[in-house]
């Protein structure tokens, strides 16, 4: 029956979000009442509400699903899910699909939320704890060494009381505190990857 | 007498709504003995609340007269008012019912002549009119109030005003040395019918009812639209009693949803498109009512009535559940933000009234009655699972009056087969 349904037809969508993106299996559930877009506080500042998003899953707009940058904009404050009539897991779902259309390298590029997630996961992993200062100087230079100057003088008061105050250590510049067994937990982290891929089908 | 009235024969009814009343008087027209117990001084239930009934805008006033006329022409009947079932024993076709009487401390020997209510300065809320104004402390619940006598509130029994009001009363009516009883009946079957409340609107809580004087409930509005309401029918605002002229009504208040009821309260996309014509009724062209809806569930031919209001010029749709409402401080209008599902457009619209369209639940949730009792998630019962306890009206679901009547027709039908059957043994 659904081999005979002509391509521009099928939607195929739906089924894919609910397989592989985590609580994707709630996107059917939603009745569209308006609740959580009139809820968010960004609402009316970011392109895809959730309720349209959950409406486009449904009308099989994958492309401009997995392209918008509205997933990323979630603050995670959780008003949608306390209101959701349906108890939809809306914020869990929102990320879900941020974390889908990353993997796939569909998620739009040079998106704050998207890099700065990246470069925190990046320096977390690398010696299994946060290096602050590393963090702070990569974000400033994302842009460039010019803007990454600019924004490091300005804050350059900040800096210093919080190395007077001992909140931070220059020192950290230079390789930085780490875990016992930083490759047992690269081990970890590649194994889950690993059990991840295998359950939602990445190929990467 | 009792002896003859209550045996397993004997069907007890229990609530005096619009269910109650018919289910006791379908069985006692097919000979019956019934015995109708109501919790409160009156019978009619929340039906005799109501201004108009929908579809055909016609008063409660009619169905209720016709239902009181066949029950005072009924010797089947015995009705206690008063009366709160508070424990049920035995089995199908053997109960022993526990009814607790309150006291009234107005004898039959009433006339409803109001002599008591005029010697009485005390007032409490009044529960006929949702709270929303008061009454005297000896009072009558209202016009169509069954039996016709009047009430003396427990505050004012053994004080000064009691003695006031005995001493008022021509008829030698007042009895201040009532005491509560404590009766047992058996019975062969029982009829649950103990009806429905509305939700508690406070507890939705981005919603304001209780914070804003202009947001209101459904129930409330229909008291207001009624003549013999707290306003005397004129449709004005709690905040400064300015007329309401445009009005929004948010559907879904409470129901449908997971927070406060899952299930749908039927009743109530019906009772919203019913008031935006009290609205209009009441300002003609002036009149501006919004309806705010998920979906419009006007099943069968309440689609008639349903497009009659689309075409209505003074009625506005709009597709989305209201997020939450905020005050305007210096007009205490209600302001609405959400999202417009048709185009996806942020709004936020000021109305001088908003109505709630409060969903219902069950008036009475874990009654104390022997047997398993089947009841779905939101408390609404089906009965005892041998059959001998039957649900009908609101108690077994959430219904209109025409349904309700429909559902207490068939548990009466129901309730018959049991004493039926228990007769059968009995003689056997």
């Amino acid at each position: 029956m659904s081999a005979q349904v002509p391509e521009r037809y099928r939607n195929d969508f739906l089924r894919e979000v609910e397989e592989r993106v985590e609580e994707g299996r709630w996107v059917k559930m939603c009745m569209q009442c308006g609740v959580c877009a009139g809820s968010c506080p960004f609402g009316p500042h970011w392109e895809h509400s959730p309720q349209k998003i959950f409406m486009m899953i449904r009308a099989g707009k994958r492309a401009e699903v997995l392209g918008s940058d509205s997933m990323w904009m979630c603050t995670s404050c959780y008003n949608c899910i306390v209101r959701c009539p349906r108890k939809l897991p809306i914020t869990h779902i929102m990320h879900g699909l941020a974390n889908y259309a990353h993997r796939l390298g569909l998620a739009p590029k040079g998106q704050p939320t998207r890099e700065f997630a990246r470069l925190f996961w990046d320096n977390c992993i690398k010696q299994g704890r946060a290096n602050e200062l590393k963090l702070t100087l990569g974000l400033y230079f994302k842009d460039g060494l010019a803007a990454g100057i600019k924004t490091a003088l300005a804050m350059k008061g900040i800096g210093l009381g919080m190395f007077k105050a001992k909140r931070i250590n220059p020192m950290e510049l230079f390789g930085g505190h780490r875990i016992k067994d930083v490759k047992g937990l690269h081990a970890i982290i590649a194994k889950a990857r690993e059990i991840e891929d295998r359950r939602k089908g990445y190929t990467s | 007498m009792t002896a003859r009235v209550a045996t397993n024969e004997s069907i007890l009814v229990v609530g005096g709504g619009i269910s109650g009343m018919t289910a006791a008087l379908e069985a006692a027209e097919c000979g019956r003995q019934v015995i109708l117990a109501e919790k409160t001084p009156t019978l009619g239930g929340r039906t005799a609340l109501l201004y108009r009934y929908f579809p055909k805008m016609c008063h409660p006033v009619c169905g209720l007269e016709i239902n009181l006329r066949r029950l005072k022409a009924n010797r089947n009947l015995r009705i206690l008012t008063m009366a709160e079932v508070v424990r049920i024993e035995g089995a199908r076709g053997d109960y022993t019912a526990t009814l607790r009487i309150a006291p009234r401390y107005v004898n039959e020997n009433c006339t409803a002549c109001g002599a008591c209510a005029e010697a009485v300065a005390s007032t409490i809320p009044n529960p006929y009119n949702y709270g929303l104004d008061r009454m005297k402390a000896a009072y009558l619940p209202h016009a169509m109030a069954y039996p016709q006598r009047y009430v003396l509130d427990p505050s004012i029994a053994g004080t000064e005003e009691g003695q006031q009001a005995r001493a008022a009363c021509r008829y030698g009516a007042i009895d201040l040395d009532m005491k509560e009883e404590t009766i047992a009946l058996k019975v062969g079957a029982v009829v649950w019918a103990t009806g429905w409340k509305p939700y508690d609107a406070a507890k939705i809580q981005p919603y304001g009812y209780g914070r804003y004087a202009n947001v209101i409930t459904s129930v409330e509005f229909e008291r207001l639209a009624d003549p013999r309401g707290p306003t005397g029918g004129a449709i004005l605002r709690p905040s400064d009693g300015k007329p309401a002229k445009n009005v929004a009504f948010i559907q879904c208040a409470g129901s449908r949803d997971e927070n406060h009821l899952r299930h749908c309260s039927r009743i109530c996309c019906m009772a919203s498109l019913k008031q935006t014509q009290y609205l209009r009724e009441a300002y003609g062209e002036d009149a501006r009512s919004t309806i705010y809806y998920i979906d419009i569930r006007a099943i069968d031919r309440f689609e008639d009535f349903y497009q009659k209001v689309q075409h209505d010029a003074t009625v506005r749709f709009v597709k989305s559940k209201v997020a939450r409402i905020a005050e305007d401080e210096k007009t205490r209008n209600p302001i609405l933000h959400g999202v417009d599902t048709e185009g996806y457009h942020h709004y936020a619209t000021s109305h001088d009234l908003v109505v709630l369209a409060i969903g219902m639940e069950p008036e009475v949730t874990g009654a104390q009655v022997p047997a398993e009792v089947i009841e779905d998630s939101s408390g609404f019962i089906e009965g005892a699972a041998d059959g001998g306890i039957v649900a009908a009206g609101v108690a077994a679901a959430p219904l209109d009056v025409n349904r309700a009547v429909q559902s207490a027709t068939a548990a009466s039908l129901r309730a018959i087969a049991v004493v039926h059957r228990a007769a059968a043994t009995e003689n056997a």
